[in-house]
This record gives C-alpha cells, structure tokens and sequence, in this order.
C-alpha cells in the first residue's frame, strides 16, 4: 500500500527551483532512503512534505488523501513524524519531558481538566511518563532521562529527536540525516534503531549523506540533484548508475572514481 | 518523604506562600497593613495571569494593563448605571476580557518577539484612550467612583475583608496555574517556547495553545482590576495606561518568569518599595526604571529562579 | 481649501518630528537590533534642557547647542551602560531595556527639571503667514527646513563617507563587518548618538510648537516607532516618508473626524500595520529557513 506520494511536487525561493517537479512513491514498511548532494533540495522536499513550506506546484498524498499545504499538526495527527537535521529540540526541558511533549496527540484532557488538574490528569501523566520512557529505551537514553537536554551531547540530541518522534506513534516517519556527527559505533547502533522501528510497522523515509548506512538499510533510493530526481531504484541499481556517481563527484571526479575501482 | 521530594513538589512553594498568608496577619499592627498586603496580592494576582503568557507560553504583552482596566470599570460601570451586583460585574468584565482577549489575540498572536510587544502595546494604549474619552460612561480622565461590593446582603468593607478576598482568590489562581504546569497543556506550552516547527511537528496546535493563554491570562488580570476597582472604591484610565503594562511585566521579570511564587515577590517589591521610600517619592520614577534596567541586564531570570539555580548549585 | 492647507500644513509640520524621531529608531535598529524607546526622551530633553539653559540666562542658540550635545552624550551612555552589557539578550530584553531607561529619563527630568509645561521663543516671531488661505506658522517652515536638512546631511553621512559605509556594513551584517575590522561596538555607539543628537534638535525646533514636558516622550516613542513600522522598519527613506504620513493622517483625522482620537490614529496605524503589512510600505522581508 502506498503510505506517501508526491506528484510534481515544486517550489522556489527567489527565483531558484529549490525542488523541481519531483514525484515519488514510498511503499508501507519500506525503508526509503533521499539522497543527493549538498543542495540539492532534500531537507526543502521534507520540509515541504511535512508541512513546513507551501509547494509551487504538485501534490503531496498521505495514505491515499490529498494533504498538500496542511499544516504541520494536522499532519502529525494523520501519523506523520519527523527529525530535524538543525536539531529542533527543546533544550530547557529535560530529555523525558521532550518525548512527553511527543506524546501529545495521544493525551486526551482538555485546558479546563488541565487547570483543575483531575485524576484522568494524573493518570495521564503517569501512562505518558511510561511511554515515554519507553521510547528512550529504544534509542539507549534511559540514563539521561532527567538530565536537561541542553547538557546532551549531539549525538544523544539526534537520538532524543528520534525517540520523540517515535512517542507519537507515527506510521511514517521522516529522518533529516540522523547519522550526521555521528562516528561509525553509533550510526551501527542508529541502524539498529530504524530496523527495530521498521519491525514495528512504521515506514522510514530518510535523507543521508552516510552511504554506507544508506546502502545497508534502504529498501529503494531516490537521487536528488539540483531539486530535480535524477534516479530511482534499488541499491543496487542506483550504486551502479553513472549519472549518481557523476552528481556527486562531478564528471572529473567520477572518472577518477572509476579509475580506483578499476 | 524526604526534604528534597517535599520540595521539588510542585506545590511546595505555594504551600509555604499560604501558611505566610495566613500567620500574617497576626503581625498586622494596623488596617494599613492589611491594605497593603492586599494589594501585594491583587498585583500578585495579575503577575500570576501576565506570567501564564510570559513564563509558560513565552509571549511578551506590554498591554496586558488595559485587561485590569476592562475588569475594573466593568465593575464601576456595571454597578453605576446597570446596577448589578458587584461579583456578577466581577465575572462579566472577566467574560468581557476574554472575549476581546479571544478576538484580539487571534491576530496578534501571530506575531513574534517585539513585533509581538509592540502591537500589544498598542493595544493597551488604545484602552486607555477609549476609556479616557467616553467621559459619558467612564467620567474621562477623573474617572469614577466605585460602589462597594456587596457579597449576599453583606457589604465589604474594611482593608482585612479584602485582604482574605485577595488571599483567597490569588491562592485558587497560583494552584490552577501550577496545575497547568504539571499538564499536557503546561508541557505544549514550554514546548512552543523552545521550538515552535516542533511542537506543530508532534501535534501541537500552536496558535490555539497560544490563543487559549492569552485568554486565561487575560482573565486572570480582569478580575484584578475589578478587586483594585473595588477595593479602592475608584478607578482612572491610567489603571490600563501603558505605565501600568510596564509595572506588570518588571513585577513578572522580577519574581522570574514561570514562578509563581516570584510573582508574589515581584509584588510585594513593586507595592512596597514605593511605601517605605515616601521620603524618595520624587524619585520613584528614577527607581523603577533603574530596577527595570537593572535586573534585564544583570538578573533577566529573575529572583527566585537564580535563588534556586543558586541552591542547586551549591548542593552539586 | 483653506482648511485642507491648514490640516495638511500641521500635519507635516508634527509629521517631521515623527520622522525624525523614526529615523533615529531606524538607525539604531538597523545597527543593532534594538528598538530603543528611549527615542522620545531624546526629544524631550533637547527641549527641556534648551528651556532651563536659557531660563538660567544662557543665549538660546548656545542653549540649544549644549542641550543637543547633552542629550548626545545621554545617547551614548545609555548604548554604553545599558544596551552593550546586555548585547546577548533577546530582542523582547532589550526593548525592556530601553523602556527602563526611557522611565529612567522621565524621572531624572521630573526631578532635574519640573512637571510644567514651557516653552521656547520662536525664531522668525510668532506672526503666521498666509499660505493659500492658511495660517502657518513661520516655525513650522523651521521644522520643516531643519528636518529636511538633517535627512540629507544624513544621507550624504550614510552615502559618501567611509565611516557611513561602515554603518551600513554593520546594519547588514554585524559579523561580517567585525571580520573586515570595523569597530562594531564603536558604529553601534555611534548610532546611538547620532539619534539621540537628530532627537535633541527636533525638540529644540518644535518646543516653540508644541510646547514640552518631562512625560512628552513616551508618546511620541510610540508613535513615532508607528511611523516606522508604517513606511518599513529598517528603511530609512521609509522612516521619513512613515513618519510625515502619519502626521498627516492625525491632522486630516482630527480634523474631519474627531479631535478627541487623535491619538488613537498612531496605534490604529500600528495595529493596522503590523497584522495586515508586516513589511510596511517600503521595507523588504526575510525567509525564515529551518
């Protein structure tokens, strides 16, 4: 079943195609992998997913509805989620609390039950503290729960990020380079994460600049260039396409690639 | 339960605030005392209401003054030429704040930072002008007299009944306002502070949440308008002036933004300092705007977060 | 006809001291950031100091020359004291700030000074002319001249000196600027005094006018920060245009409509503004990028 699609999906700043008539069809269950070099209008085709920016032109359809130009929470409400390449943390509260904050489409109290503070209010907060923690669990920061997350370092923030957005309990979820400042020990761990989450049903779409990460974990790649799709397919389809390899290190640059690999 | 649970507690603060409230009294020498811890605690009343939307929410209002003034002349209004009872005028100027809150603050909220201070500055300013030239219903620039309360048959008067009125009502608002804070609510709220893109990531409707504090918050300051009103049994324009705005938001920044128990403090420094300094009274002026300075400069946190930034310190 | 003159001729008249005042708040916000409400008192004292020089016998124009050079000297101590100690704050901080400081000033003239109103002599006499059928008074040209004036020294300032392109450098990008080795802090303190000299001679003009008072200034910050908003904060040309616009909507509305509003029409233009054109009408707008 397709869980999103965009259909010639566009938009521009002052002039400049950021993204250019970009389609695209992402399965449930997949892992779908955005990649592309700098610039080429990745984190600007998630921000306009994900309702951040208003496209041009083109269609943005999430399990079969048309959601294009919604706002951000209501897409949240209809099970999108996602992380932040510029880290979008809410640094003054502590880490639990910001996966708390995840929680919210699932809380069902009211402003005037908040200000009376009822029992469903207290028995609220406890399920969602426990979902909560749960979620920490799942991306190994149990230890830091009450620590403040301005105090975290990067790579525990990009995981916090993650386990946030997980407490939401989306089914599809969009990660905005999740391995980024990461060492190799924790962009395995991070693989592990998103199989796991996988596991669980939700689909993952991610931009990357780690191949290896890309190429381990992605069921099918879509190649970006200059806001424009240069190539879809399979791993292996797209590790083998000169074009790819060409945007990347330019054509000096992929002859000389060609030349190493032999 | 050990000491450090007992204070962390969300209503520790509160707790004390009220056994302070209560034992007071007994150190009252005259009715002049009562008079002034009334006040304290109206103001305190409206910093609480001023915080919700500065501390919690983090949104700035350099008008908030001119809610005081729609709760206090609803009051004197209402009671003159309507002849209502005082508490329902209470309530309808509470009603009435929240209303024009409710359909100011849908457009006004959409603004940041001092974008957002300077239109709620206009705001304010513009009650104060309304008030100041309906002279048929608002007696202009002198302003108006205002009726006692009367509450069931029994006329308030004397500075220790509105004492235990103020106490009463700032301590039913400082509960409901902590209560917030330990809420989905309070939680979306501090939320939106530190990243507006991702609470609307998770769910958040940020501009309601925004909306429904301003209007709380602009409840909160009515009805101590209408108390002020009442309890000084008159009322000028210069209650929503833009001077007064400013007096709210230095008592909400001085007790620290989010503290309830700071606004308190906020307003007994506010309400008191000018008392004891009669001797100084020229230079009041000079010394709110050098406490003003003051603190945004050096101590923007305000008392009571760096007193207990400063224990936690020195615990570690 | 005449009364249109007439509203036209006060409304630019009080609309050039809000573009002054404005243009003092737009270079110090396109320096720094900082929306300075101090402005108004900048004006106030310009006035009042020229008022209490002269009352202690001192010749006007020496008068009016040390109150502007005063005020200066409180412009810089106030970026000094006030604004550079707290350059991290928020923007919402340092307007506190500077509405602290504005009290502050209040206060220092209700006790240096009094809380009557005074005036100044006008300088070609208090004859009006007959323009078309209106009465103008000779002061008012005096505003007008002098405003227009400041605008174009200024503008040659910005224009055609080295140190006017470094305030520019410094308005569009503060780092930048540290990294080619201008003296920020010095710039920014320099904004500062400049306005607060522009302010202090805009007082001293329309004393005469308008007559002065230790609270005059909050108003007229207000107002004047209307202005800017209005023709687009950060432009400087729209400072000037925002500024003799607004004066002209509060004489041709007290006019026509009601006089006892008049002040309303600043902050209906400000409310109006910020909700409807944000960029005001010739200001330019930034993409916020996440």
């Amino acid at each position: 079943m397709t869980i999103l699609e965009t259909e010639r999906l566009s938009i521009g700043f002052g002039g400049v195609r950021a993204v250019d008539d970009v389609s695209l069809i992402v399965e449930a269950g997949q892992v779908f992998s955005i990649i592309g070099p700098n610039g080429a209008g990745k984190t600007t085709l998630f921000n306009l997913v994900s309702g951040l920016y208003m496209p041009l032109d083109g269609r943005v359809r999430l399990a079969g509805e048309d959601v294009t130009g919604l706002a951000p929470d209501r897409l949240a409400r209809r099970g999108l989620s996602r992380t932040f390449q510029n880290l979008q943390v809410f640094f003054r509260m502590s880490a639990v609390e910001n996966v708390m904050v995840g929680r919210h489409r699932h809380e069902r109290t009211g402003i005037v039950a908040d200000l009376l503070h009822l029992p469903a209010v207290d028995r609220q907060n406890r399920r969602t503290l426990e979902a909560a923690r749960g979620a920490l669990a799942r991306v190994g920061l149990c230890d830091v729960a009450n620590q403040q997350a301005g105090t975290l370092p990067y790579g525990a923030l990009k995981r916090l990020e993650i386990a946030r957005a997980l407490a939401s309990e989306p089914k599809i979820l969009l990660l905005d380079e999740p391995a980024a400042g990461c060492n190799p020990v924790e962009t395995r761990e991070l693989e592990g994460v998103i199989r796991s989450i996988v596991k669980d049903g939700v689909t993952v779409v991610l931009v990357e600049h780690d191949m290896r990460l890309v190429m381990n974990i992605s069921d099918r790649i879509h190649v970006l260039a200059n806001g424009r799709t240069l190539v879809e397919g399979t791993v292996a389809e797209v590790r083998s396409n000169s074009a790819v390899v060409e945007a990347y290190l330019g054509v000096h640059g992929a002859r000389e690639a060609g030349r190493a690999v032999g | 339960m050990n000491v450090r649970a007992l204070m962390a507690h969300r209503f520790a603060g509160l707790t004390v605030v009220s056994a302070i409230v209560i034992v007071l009294p007994f150190f009252f020498p005259s009715a002049y005392y009562y008079r002034l811890a009334g006040l304290v605690l109206i103001f305190g009343l409206a910093a609480v209401g001023l915080n919700l939307l500065m501390g919690f929410a983090g949104q700035v209002s350099l008008g908030h003054a001119g809610f005081l003034g729609i709760g206090g002349y609803s009051v004197a209004i209402g009671a003159t030429y309507l002849a209502a009872p005082p508490w329902l005028c209470i309530l309808g100027g509470a009603a009435l704040s929240g209303l024009v809150a409710f359909c100011v603050g849908r457009p006004i909220l959409r603004l940041k930072g001092h974008y957002l201070a300077v239109a709620t500055l206009g705001f304010g300013v513009l009650v104060t002008i309304v008030l100041t030239n309906e002279a048929t219903w608002t007696g202009g620039p002198d302003g108006m007299t205002v009726p006692r309360l009367m509450l069931f048959a029994w006329p308030v008067h004397g500075a220790d009944a509105w004492y235990w009125i103020a106490a009463i009502t700032f301590l039913i608002g400082g509960t409901l306002a902590l209560n917030l804070g330990d809420s989905p609510t309070g939680r979306a709220l501090k939320a939106i502070q530190d990243s507006e893109v991702a609470s609307s990531m998770l769910g958040i409707d940020v501009s309601y949440q925004k909306l429904v504090i301003f209007v709380i918050s602009a409840v909160f300051v009515s009805i101590a308008g209408s108390y002020l009103a009442l309890f000084n049994g008159h009322i000028t324009p210069d209650i929503s002036g833009f001077l007064r705005s400013i007096e709210l938001v230095t008592i909400v920044v001085l007790g620290g933004m989010g503290s309830i128990v700071g606004s308190l403090l906020g307003a007994t420094i506010l309400v008191v300092l000018p008392q004891t300094l009669t001797v100084l009274h020229e230079y009041e002026d000079m010394a709110f705007g050098l406490i003003l300075m003051g603190f945004m400069i050096l101590l923007r946190q305000g008392i009571v977060p760096s007193l207990m930034g400063w224990f936690a310190g020195r615990r570690s | 006809m005449a009364e249109f003159l007439q509203f036209l001729s006060s409304g630019l008249t009080v609309g050039s001291v809000y573009a002054l005042v404005a243009l003092g708040f737009t270079l110090i916000y396109n320096a720094s950031n900082v929306i300075n409400f101090a402005q108004g008192e900048f004006v106030m004292l310009g006035g009042m100091s020229t008022v209490f020089l002269a009352l202690a016998g001192v010749p006007l124009p020496i008068a009016a020359l040390i109150a502007v050079i005063v005020t200066t000297a409180i412009g810089l101590a106030l970026y000094r004291f006030a604004i550079e100690p707290a350059r991290d704050a928020s923007a919402v901080s340092l307007i506190m700030i500077t509405i602290g400081a504005s009290i502050f000033l209040r206060g220092l003239a209700q006790v240096v000074f009094d809380k009557r109103f005074h005036s100044l002599p006008m300088i070609f006499g208090a004859e009006p002319l007959r323009i078309g059928g209106a009465a103008v008074l000779p002061q008012s040209l005096v505003v007008l001249g002098g405003a227009t004036t400041i605008v174009l020294l200024l503008w040659a300032f910005i224009d055609r000196t080295i140190l006017g392109k470094a305030v520019i450098a410094t308005a569009v990008n503060r780092l930048a600027a540290r990294l080619v080795g201008i003296d920020t802090r010095r710039i920014i303190g320099l904004s500062f005094a400049i306005s607060a000299a522009i302010g202090a001679v805009a007082g001293v003009l329309v004393t005469p006018i308008t007559l002065t008072s230790y609270d005059v200034g909050t108003l007229l910050a207000v107002k004047a920060f209307a202005a800017a908003m209005l023709g687009g904060i950060g432009s400087a040309l729209g400072a000037v245009v925002g500024g003799l616009v607004l004066g002209m909507l509060e004489a041709f509305s007290a006019g026509y409509i009601s006089s006892k509003y008049k002040d309303a029409v600043a902050f209906i233009v400000l409310l109006a503004v910020l909700l409807a054109m944000p960029r005001g009408l010739l200001g330019r707008g930034k993409i916020e990028r996440v």
